[in-house]
C-alpha cells in the first residue's frame, strides 16, 4: 500500500483521428481526474504550403487554392482573395455579378452553418439533425455545381465578376428551395433548442466574455456569441450587403449554446439576404469589360485578331498587378476571413497571407476549455467551428 | 449598360489621417513612416516602440483597436534587414483597421506582443515556423505548423517549393521514413514575364551593360 498519495495530472492524446476531432487535430490533454488542465492543440497535419504554392502561380490560377482551404465555406474565401486583388488592379464589377456574389456567399454561409451546427449535435449525442441536414447541404451543393460545374471546389468568382451567368430556371429552384429549408430550420430547432440532452452539453459550457473575445481575436458567431453585434457585412458592407435587408443575431451569454443560436438564426437571415438577391438581381453583364482581365468571349476571338491576343496573354502571362498591399476581409461563416497580399507588379502575387477565423478560434481552446469535464471539451471544439484545410493551409 | 458599382465600403480617410497624425505626435522616435493607399493606413514602425505602440492603439479612447486580426511575415531578401514583421489591428468601435509594419533580420528578435494580445501566440509561433523570425519574451515559442523534427523555414523565398526531404511509409521497416526529394522531372519555372513591357532586360541585353 502506498502511504502517501501524489496527486499528478495525466497527459491524454485526443486525436488525430477521432471523429469528434472534425478532422486531424491533436489535442495533448493534461487531465485531472476527467477534469482538463491544459488542451495543447498540434495543428498543421493538414499544412499543405497553400500560400507557398500561391507565391508561384499567376494570380488567377491560385484562386482554386481558395475552394480547398475551409472545404465548407469555399466562395466566401474566393471572394475574399478576389477583392484583394480588386483592390490593387482598381477595376469595377457589374452590378449583376455583385448580387450574384452576394447570393452565393449567403448559400455558402448556410451549407457552412448547416455542416457546424448538425456535426456538433453529433458530438452531443444527436444523429438525426446531421441525417436531415445534409440532405440540404447538398442541396447548396446542387447550386454550385449548377453555376459552376463542380460541386465543392467552385472557382467560380474571378477578378471582376463571375466566371459566368446564373443558368437558366436556377433562381427558380433557389426559390423554391427556400421554402423547405426554412420549414427544415424550425424542424431541427424542435429537435434540439429545446432538447434538455444538448442544453446540459452546452448551455454555460465554453464561456467566453466579450473582453476575452476580442483579447483572442475571435470574429463571426463566436464574437457575436458573447455580445458583440459586430458583423462585417454590416460595417465594412461589400458586394451588395449595402442594399439588403438583414438582422444580425447577438448572444448574451457566450457560452456554446448562445453560438448555436446564432447560426441557426443566421441561416434564417441568410435566405432572407438570398431572396432579396433574387428580387432585385436584374439582367446584365456579369463579367468586367476591361480586357486586361477578363478574357474576351470565344465569339469574339474568332473574328478579332486583337481579342486572340488579349486571350492568349490572360491564359499564359496573366493579370499584371500593381505593386502594392492590401488586405481584404469577407465575413466568412466561420468569422472574418481575410487575405493580405503583397504584389511587387509581376503576375504572381509577392506574398499572400490568408487569415483564417478557425485559427484563432482553435488557439483559444485551451483557455476556454480550462477546469472543464474531458466530454465538454468536444462541445467546445464542435462550437468553435474549426475546419482542418484553413486552420492549417 | 449597367453602372459598375464602388466595390469597397466608404472608409474613412480623414479618421485614418487623423490617426496616423496622432501616432506620429505620440511616438516620434518610433514611427518611421504613415502611408495611406488603397483606404488602408500603413504605419511603419521601428522595432523598439513596437509595443508602446500596440499599447496605445489597443487602451487610447480615440483609437481603440482591440483587436490583433493579424500577424505575419513578409520575405525580401535581397534587403539588409530582409523580414517584414506585419500587423493588422481593427478597432470594432470606431470601424477602422490599421497595419503596423517594421523591419527585423534572421538574428535580432521582435517584441512578443502576447501580454497585450493573447492572440498573437499562434501567430507568432507560426511566423516563426514559417520565416525564423525570432520573438523575445513569448511563452511557448515552438514550430506550429510543420512537422515534428522539420528543418528549414519554408516560407522564406530561398527555400524550394518542393522542400527538401520527402516522407513514405516502408513497409520493410514498418514505419515512415524521410528521404531526399527526388523529382521525375526537373523543376520548372514559366517566366511569363514579357520582355518587351520594360522589367526585364531583354535576353543578351546584360552583356551590353557589362562591356560599357
Amino acid at each position: 500500500m502506498p502511504t502517501d498519495v501524489e496527486m499528478r495530472t495525466f497527459t491524454m492524446n485526443f486525436g488525430p483521428q477521432h471523429p469528434a476531432a472534425h478532422g486531424v487535430l491533436r489535442l495533448v490533454l493534461e487531465l485531472d481526474g476527467e477534469v482538463v488542465e491544459r488542451a495543447d492543440p498540434h495543428i498543421g497535419l493538414l499544412h499543405r504550403g497553400t500560400e507557398k504554392l500561391i507565391e508561384y502561380r499567376p494570380y488567377i490560377q491560385s484562386i482554386p487554392y481558395f475552394d480547398r482551404l475551409d472545404y465548407t465555406s469555399m466562395l466566401l474565401q474566393e471572394h475574399s482573395y478576389v477583392l484583394a486583388m480588386e483592390n490593387l488592379i482598381g477595376c469595377e464589377v457589374p452590378e449583376r455579378a455583385l448580387w450574384i456574389r452576394t447570393l452565393f456567399d449567403e448559400i455558402t454561409r448556410i451549407g457552412n452553418h448547416l455542416l457546424n451546427i448538425t456535426t456538433m449535435a453529433l458530438d452531443c449525442g444527436a444523429m438525426t439533425p446531421l441525417l436531415w441536414g445534409f440532405e440540404h447541404r447538398e442541396k447548396t451543393m446542387e447550386f454550385y455545381e449548377r453555376v459552376s460545374g463542380a460541386r465543392m471546389h467552385a472557382n467560380y468568382y474571378r477578378p471582376g465578376g463571375v466566371n459566368r451567368d446564373l443558368p437558366e430556371g436556377l433562381a427558380d429552384d433557389i426559390r423554391a428551395w427556400t421554402t423547405d429549408f426554412l420549414q427544415f430550420v424550425d424542424d431541427m430547432e424542435a429537435l434540439l433548442t429545446e432538447n434538455r440532452i444538448f442544453k446540459q452539453r452546452t448551455v454555460d459550457i465554453g464561456i467566453v466574455s466579450l473582453e476575452d473575445a476580442l483579447a483572442w481575436g475571435f470574429s463571426g458567431p463566436m464574437l457575436r456569441g458573447s455580445g458583440a453585434a459586430w458583423d462585417l457585412r454590416k460595417a465594412q458592407p461589400y458586394a451588395m450587403y449595402e442594399f439588403v435587408d438583414f438582422d444580425v443575431p447577438v448572444g448574451e451569454n457566450g457560452d456554446c449554446f448562445d453560438r448555436y443560436i446564432c447560426r441557426v438564426e443566421e441561416m434564417r437571415q441568410s435566405v432572407r439576404i438570398i431572396l432579396q438577391c433574387l428580387d432585385k438581381m436584374q439582367p446584365g453583364p456579369v463579367r468586367t469589360a476591361d480586357k486586361k482581365v477578363t478574357p474576351p468571349p470565344r465569339a469574339e476571338m474568332k473574328r478579332s485578331m486583337e481579342a486572340l491576343i488579349h486571350h492568349f496573354k490572360l491564359y499564359t502571362e496573366g493579370v499584371h498587378v500593381p505593386e502594392g498591399e492590401t488586405y481584404a476581409a469577407v465575413e466568412s461563416g466561420k468569422g472574418e476571413f481575410g487575405v493580405y497580399l503583397v504584389s511587387d507588379g509581376t503576375n504572381k502575387p509577392y506574398r499572400c497571407k490568408i487569415r483564417s477565423p478557425g485559427y484563432v478560434h482553435l488557439q483559444a481552446l485551451d483557455f476556454m476549455g480550462k477546469g472543464h469535464q474531458l466530454a465538454d471539451i468536444v462541445a467546445i471544439i464542435g462550437s468553435l467551428d474549426i475546419v482542418f484545410g484553413e486552420i492549417d493551409r | 449598360m449597367q453602372t459598375p458599382m464602388q466595390i469597397r465600403w466608404t472608409v474613412d480617410t480623414e479618421a485614418l489621417q487623423d490617426l496616423a497624425e496622432a501616432l506620429t505626435q505620440h511616438f516620434p522616435d518610433d514611427v518611421v513612416a504613415t502611408h495611406l493607399a488603397y483606404g488602408e493606413l500603413t504605419v511603419e514602425i521601428q522595432r523598439e516602440g513596437l509595443r508602446r505602440i500596440l499599447q496605445w492603439l489597443r487602451d487610447e479612447p480615440s483609437a481603440l483597436f482591440q483587436e490583433l486580426v493579424d500577424l505575419c511575415g513578409v520575405d525580401w531578401p535581397m534587403r539588409e534587414r530582409r523580414f517584414d514583421v506585419v500587423y493588422h489591428l481593427l478597432s470594432l468601435k470606431h470601424n477602422l483597421r490599421v497595419r503596423l509594419k517594421l523591419m527585423t533580420d534572421e538574428d535580432t528578435p521582435v517584441p512578443s506582443v502576447q501580454r497585450i494580445f493573447p492572440t498573437a501566440g499562434w501567430f507568432e509561433r507560426e511566423t516563426w515556423d514559417m520565416y525564423g523570425i525570432l520573438f523575445a519574451d513569448h511563452d511557448d515559442l515552438r514550430r506550429l505548423l510543420t512537422d515534428y523534427g522539420f528543418e528549414g523555414h519554408p516560407l522564406r523565398k530561398d527555400f524550394p517549393l518542393t522542400g527538401h526531404v520527402e516522407v513514405r511509409y516502408d513497409e520493410q521497416q514498418k514505419r515512415v521514413v524521410y528521404e531526399p526529394v527526388q523529382l521525375q522531372q526537373d523543376w520548372r519555372s514559366f517566366d511569363f514575364l514579357s520582355p518587351w513591357e520594360g522589367g526585364a532586360p531583354l535576353p543578351g541585353d546584360e552583356k551590353v551593360d557589362k562591356a560599357s
